[in-house]
């Protein structure tokens, strides 16, 4: 049974939580593109975001390591509250990672020094070190042999897999998911998939931005639905797809259905 | 013409071709086709689409031709076949040109054996002017080393400042043996080297620090301080500033507190040249994909990292070919210190060519400066394209 989103309204002080927003309003200009979205994710939570382009799901998310500011309500990540406060916000950002649809590798540095970059200049890890550890998630997203290649010459999954270790370099806590497979070719998918459902299954928290309904099943403890940057309604994956409360849901998946 | 194109479309169809309707199945026509066109490839083939494409095309083609043939066979004949290389000298230990004066369809290049020393140095004496040679090998020298990119570090900066400082004290002397020379008295290829070196190599970091600051979103005051910084010098031209920094400046400033001339035109290169190529850089910054902000900022990277790591390293890279365009043009435009009476090269042509002795050979003189400011840009150019080449191995597809 899903719940609608009045149902879930999280308590705010929270050091138990990995990540809560509390009624977190933002406009672009006059347009209103988050409306009191509440949601609290815990640690080790799996949590899948969908709904249909503009619904404010992608920006929901880069609230959260505040790649976009809100203007209204209150955002904790780890138990630090989002500010303008320049040092809480590189706390944040060291112990959120990020995926990007379009990948955002450097193109100028190798494979390796994309994910050897950050632990070095931001966590001051020495460079075996850091060369070491990135080697071990190139492994892990299974493409150590392409360390040494440049960005442009590998397949959109191999990218993708890489952004992945680049982002699991800097250890974090949570990692964001910004519909890390939408400018995937349909081959490519599975490989990027498969990724992110080993590092689900070795229990880090994940906010994931997705239509891979597959995936949303196999790994999500809770779907979240967006509309006209509303929450409008969050369950368990099963209750979700099978039991939709609202008639905005039900549209939604006839429509990724039919389009599958 | 019409005879040569009617041939030119007729022949690439094959004989198969004649059963498919025409332009339905382009597949088939190319599989069947092994070869392009005869006549469209090769040297007469080019010769035939290019220069030769019906009576105009052949007519404006030969007359061209006859111009530019006449041309370099009257400059071969001018520049070697009729030309002095030496003229005698006169009972007054003076030399002679007069050799010269009776052949006037050929070049006097005694001008330049005779002339080339003041030309280089100007009026540093003679005696001394092994100094000035040195600092311009060691110009060059420092341009060898930062063009390799195997020392592109941090020690580079402490060898430039080294070599800037050694170039200096040979110039100036006064030391182990070596007379003084005061700065009066440099002159030549050392100040235009000094103006273009000082001049890129400070206005070249003043332009990314002003490309960055107007593009800062959150200090409304440093933005502001850039554009209007950009759009005053930009607005004026070069010329006027020098004056302003050769005369007006000093008029501002209290008595006894005046910088040298040479400094003060130094400067004022500085200010043009630093708008000019913050323009550039900006260009670069802006062709920067907002994605890639985005990874150094989710990545932890702090607003200098991110700048020097991901950001200026790319943007930089794009605007390799409008940077050498630049640093070319303001190369050139050192002689335009001319007008306010520093001794730069050309100045130095020019003082060469009013000597009476000489007078009337100035055609040679400009053609010796023109050779001197080319090696410089052309190497400047080839090494362009050779960083783009090396930049871009490895990226992109």
């Amino acid at each position: 049974m899903s719940q609608t989103a009045e149902m879930t309204r999280p308590t705010t002080s929270n050091e138990s939580n990995a990540i809560v927003l509390d009624r977190v309003n933002k406009w672009y200009g006059t347009l209103h593109v988050l409306r009191d979205v509440s949601m609290t994710v815990g640690h080790k939570e799996r949590v899948v975001v969908c709904g249909p382009s503009g619904s404010g799901k992608s920006t929901m998310i880069r609230c959260i390591n505040r790649l976009e500011s809100h203007q209204e309500g209150r955002i904790f990540v780890d138990g630090t509250e989002l500010t303008d406060d320049l040092r809480a916000l590189d706390t944040i950002r060291r112990e959120v990672g990020m995926v990007f649809q379009s990948f955002n590798l450097f193109p100028h540095l190798t494979i390796l020094e994309n994910c050897t970059l950050a632990p070095i200049w931001v966590r001051k890890m020495p460079k075996a070190e850091a060369e070491a550890l990135a080697m071990s998630y190139l492994e892990r997203v299974k493409i150590p042999e392409q360390a040494k290649k440049y960005p442009g010459q590998l397949s959109g999954g191999q990218q993708q897999r890489v952004a992945i270790a680049r982002a699991l370099c800097m250890k974090p806590k949570i990692m964001l998911f910004d519909e890390p497979t939408s400018a995937l070719d349909p081959e490519m998918i599975k490989e990027v998939l498969d990724t992110m459902i080993g590092l689900a299954e070795d229990g880090m928290t994940m906010v994931c931005v997705t239509h891979e309904m597959g995936f949303a099943r196999r790994v999500a403890d809770r779907v979240v639905f967006m509309d006209r940057g509303e929450i409008v309604e969050s369950g368990t994956p099963t209750s979700m797809f099978e039991d939709p409360q609202t008639d905005r849901l039900k549209l939604f998946l006839s429509q990724i259905l039919r389009g599958h | 013409m019409n005879q040569n194109t009617t041939i030119a479309k007729v022949h690439p169809v094959p004989a198969t071709a004649g059963a498919t309707a025409p332009g339905s199945a382009p597949f088939n026509q190319s599989g069947s086709r092994a070869h392009p066109p005869i006549a469209s490839t090769g040297v007469i083939g080019w010769l035939r689409g290019n220069l030769f494409r019906g009576w105009f095309s052949s007519a404006v083609t030969l007359a061209l031709g006859y111009f530019v043939v006449k041309w370099v066979v009257g400059l071969v004949y001018w520049a070697l076949i009729r030309a002095h290389w030496t003229v005698p000298i006169s009972a007054n230990g003076q030399p002679d040109p007069s050799v010269c004066r009776a052949a006037t369809d050929g070049a006097c290049w005694a001008i330049i054996g005779e002339k080339y020393r003041f030309v280089l140095f100007g009026l540093y004496p003679y005696a001394e002017q092994w100094r000035p040679a040195i600092c311009v090998a060691l110009f060059i020298a420092l341009y060898c080393i930062s063009a390799s990119r195997r020392f592109w570090r941090k020690e580079l900066l402490v060898v430039w400042i080294a070599t800037l400082a050694l170039i200096g004290a040979l110039m100036w002397g006064g030391f182990a043996g070596m007379t003084f020379v005061s700065q009066d008295a440099w002159g030549g290829l050392p100040i235009t080297l000094m103006l273009a070196t000082f001049g890129l190599a400070f206005a070249f970091p003043l332009s990314v620090l002003v490309a960055l600051g107007r593009r800062s979103t959150n200090l409304p005051a440093v933005k502001l301080l850039c554009v209007l910084y950009v759009e005053l010098i930009r607005g004026v031209p070069l010329v006027s500033l020098l004056f302003m920094a050769s005369v007006m400046f000093p008029l501002f400033m209290p008595v006894g507190l005046n910088p040298d001339k040479l400094l003060r035109a130094q400067v004022a290169f500085i200010l043009f040249a630093g708008a000019y190529l913050a323009e550039v850089v900006r260009g670069g910054l802006q062709t920067l994909p907002k994605g890639q902000f985005e990874a150094a900022d989710a990545l932890g990277l702090s607003y200098w990292r991110k700048t020097s790591l991901i950001v200026l390293p790319q943007a930089l890279r794009l605007v390799i070919p409008p940077l050498v365009n630049t640093f070319i043009g303001f190369f050139k435009d050192t002689s335009l210190v001319l007008i306010i009476g520093i001794f730069d090269l050309l100045t130095a042509g020019k003082a060469a060519m009013a000597d009476p002795i000489w007078n009337g050979f100035s055609t040679e003189i400009y053609l010796m400066l023109a050779a001197v400011y080319f090696m410089f840009c052309f190497a400047m150019s080839r090494y362009s394209s050779g960083l783009e080449r090396e930049f871009n191995r490895n990226r992109n597809r």
